[in-house]
């Protein structure tokens, strides 16, 4: 009954959905729509399961003081603060605090909103500006020529970065016209839409058809390795 | 009312005008004005159609006209189109939208189906003149019961689901087919016993996206697989989500894998825990245990986007062996370059099956070859018809061309 039961609802709104894509008549049409809807709503409803976990997770971790106690707290401390002053909309104007329950959250005098730009974008921003030393390293593992392939990788690498700056124009901006398809900017172009987009379609009919396989499997109930059963 | 201002408007320009009724007024006593040229109104179109929307829902009627003479390439004496509809050719006619110059087709959403309706098209021209069309109809929205556009979809979606079906019955009788090795996948269980042998955890993130992603789904077969496997050998599993429906989901998979494991008290709920639905923050949280846990093994299954770099070579910091699979091309050199081992776009979908050896579910692969091999061969007939066209110049082979190409084009 337990695996019975979310297989046979797989099947019904999988197999419904497929059928409403060609369908445009009501209630066909309005299907996937209101699936979509229902989603949400479990998913608004799952933001409590979410929030209770990282509550009782942290709240075990700091109270019995396990490693790595203190980021918890931490941890605790913002997402019961933000979600006090998202609550209530507490603000600070003119050197006085007060609150406002009908206040738009993006007024700049509220602490949500002040938390939220000064506190949480910064470190977010942060992160990701990390990316650009992570690319660095692992460019530099992936471009060393060791063999053919990666010699290959490395060259048009290099092509790509050149033509995609100034540099590329000032090596090979000398070319006369006739011989223009060899400058860099341009290979870089020619590299970037003929091998590489061939390459990235050929990869995106693959996992279209490896998706059309799946949902198959997955509503007829073939694959239930989801399910646990053996797989 | 509408349609009758231009004419009295019309009318009240020629008593204006009009010499005739000037020699029936007393002489004016001072010296009449210069009387400016009329603006004649913009040329009407030469043609006005209505009819239902096709391949939709109901409620809707497509108007279509052809260019007002005046709305010609160069020429700038039309303003818009203002489209007019009543309930009978007589009116009354009521305003239901304009369109800008240059178009032809316009869409009134707001019809009654089973109700017929009639439709006007006015030229709009400068200084407010206008040319209103004569009446188009009557047009009669009605819904359909097969969108006719997504005809081709349908034949090759049968087709596809056709040659899955045919295979899964083929590996059910017993006729395995041949699959290639997929190192990503062989390389899971080296992986699993390395943590083993290590005492270290097992780091599965399940990627950034809903329940309702198609790689999520595909991630939690694999998930389903390291669980039982790390139930077995008796190792931790640790699962950041960015999701509560995908922690819960996951939960449930690696719930149900210790069970089939025969190992229920390996389960460990709290490992599998909800993070931040922020990308940044998810991301943050994951590499914290990454740096804290040091786990021997890490997987990336699933979407990702500029998260990616920022997981695999913190895993790789810590020297952790790393499976990454994922179908977002964008981020498949940044998990070649930093993982061990990369599952490339639909290895990712075949995982479940490959991991399975079960002849009917790899029989499904063979399904999907099926479907490569329709795809190639519409490419390689749309590319020779094109270039054929192109060298010849011969209609027949643009439009043949342009109908293989359509093949693909899902509206």
């Amino acid at each position: 009954m337990k695996r019975t039961v979310p297989l046979v609802i797989t099947f019904t709104v999988g197999a419904l959905l497929i059928v409403a894509y060609f369908i445009p008549h009501w209630p066909f049409a309005r299907l996937r729509d209101d699936f979509n809807t229902f989603f949400d709503v479990i998913a608004a409803f799952a933001y409590i399961v979410g929030g209770g976990n990282l509550i009782r997770m942290h709240g075990r971790r700091a109270a019995r003081q396990e490693a790595g106690w203190g980021y918890s707290l931490v941890c605790l401390a913002g997402f019961l603060a933000m979600l006090a002053f998202g609550l209530t909309k507490v603000f600070w104007r003119e050197g006085a605090p007060g609150w406002d329950l009908q206040g738009d959250l993006n007024d700049s005098t509220l602490l949500f909103k002040r938390g939220y730009d000064n506190i949480f974008r910064p470190c977010s921003a942060t992160f990701y500006a990390l990316l650009a030393f992570f690319i660095a390293s692992a460019s530099y593992r992936a471009f060393r020529a060791r063999n053919v392939e990666a010699t290959l990788l490395l060259v048009t690498a290099l092509v790509i970065l050149l033509g995609r700056t100034f540099v590329g124009t000032l090596m090979t901006g000398w070319l006369p016209p006739s011989l223009e398809f060899l400058s860099i900017p341009q290979l870089s172009n020619w590299i970037m839409s003929v091998p590489n987009q061939a390459g990235n379609r050929a990869i995106m009919i693959g996992v279209a058809l490896g998706i059309v396989s799946l949902s198959l499997k997955v509503i007829l109930g073939i694959d239930r390795s989801h399910l646990g059963e053996k797989d | 009312m509408r349609q009758r201002r231009p004419a009295l408007a019309a009318l009240f320009l020629l008593f204006a005008v009009s010499p005739a009724f000037a020699e029936e007024q007393p002489a004016p006593p001072v010296a009449p004005a210069p009387v400016a040229a009329p603006v004649p109104p913009p040329a009407l179109p030469l043609s006005v159609r209505a009819f239902d929307t096709p391949n939709d829902g109901g409620g809707s009627v497509t108007i279509e006209w052809s260019l007002s003479p005046d709305d010609a390439a160069g020429r700038r004496g039309v303003t818009g189109y203002e489209l007019l509809r009543g309930p009978s050719a007589n009116g009354p006619w009521q305003s239901i939208g304009v369109a800008s110059p240059g178009r032809t087709r316009y869409r009134d959403p707001a019809a009654t189906d089973g109700h017929p309706l009639w439709y006007r098209v006015v030229v709009l021209g400068e200084a407010g003149r206008r040319a209103e069309s004569v009446p188009a109809g009557p047009a009669v929205s009605a819904p359909q019961w097969f969108n006719a556009d997504r005809f081709v979809v349908a034949v090759v979606t049968a087709l596809l689901f056709g040659a899955i079906l045919f295979y899964i019955a083929r590996g059910r009788r017993g006729h395995a087919p041949y699959v290639r090795r997929i190192a990503g996948l062989d390389a899971l269980e080296e992986a699993i016993g390395r943590a083993t042998e290590m005492g270290r955890p097992i780091l599965y993130i399940p990627g950034t996206q809903e329940m309702n992603d198609a790689q999520t789904v595909a991630s939690m077969t694999i998930l389903a697989h390291v669980a039982r496997k790390a139930a077995t050998y008796d190792t931790a599993l640790l699962v950041p989500c960015k999701y509560s429906l995908v922690m819960a989901t996951a939960r449930e998979t690696v719930r149900e894998a210790c069970l089939a494991a025969g190992r229920p008290d390996a389960y460990r709920e709290e490992n599998i825990y909800y993070v931040s639905e922020d990308q940044f923050g998810y991301v943050a949280g994951a590499a914290g245990t990454i740096v804290r846990e040091r786990p021997a093994t890490c997987i990336y299954v699933g979407t990702f986007f500029a998260e990616s770099l920022v997981l695999a070579e913190t895993g790789h910091a810590i020297g952790a062996i790393q499976i990454a699979g994922t179908a977002q091309p964008a981020q498949l050199p940044f998990f070649v370059a930093a993982c061990d081992y990369t599952l490339i776009g639909e290895e990712l979908f075949a995982a479940s099956a490959y991991l399975s050896g079960e002849p009917r579910l790899l029989g499904s692969l063979k399904g999907q070859d099926a479907g490569k091999l329709l795809a190639m061969a519409f490419i390689v007939l749309g590319t020779l018809a094109a270039t054929a066209a192109s060298v010849s110049g011969s209609p027949a082979l643009a439009v043949l061309a342009a109908g293989l190409r359509d093949i693909f084009l899902v509206r």
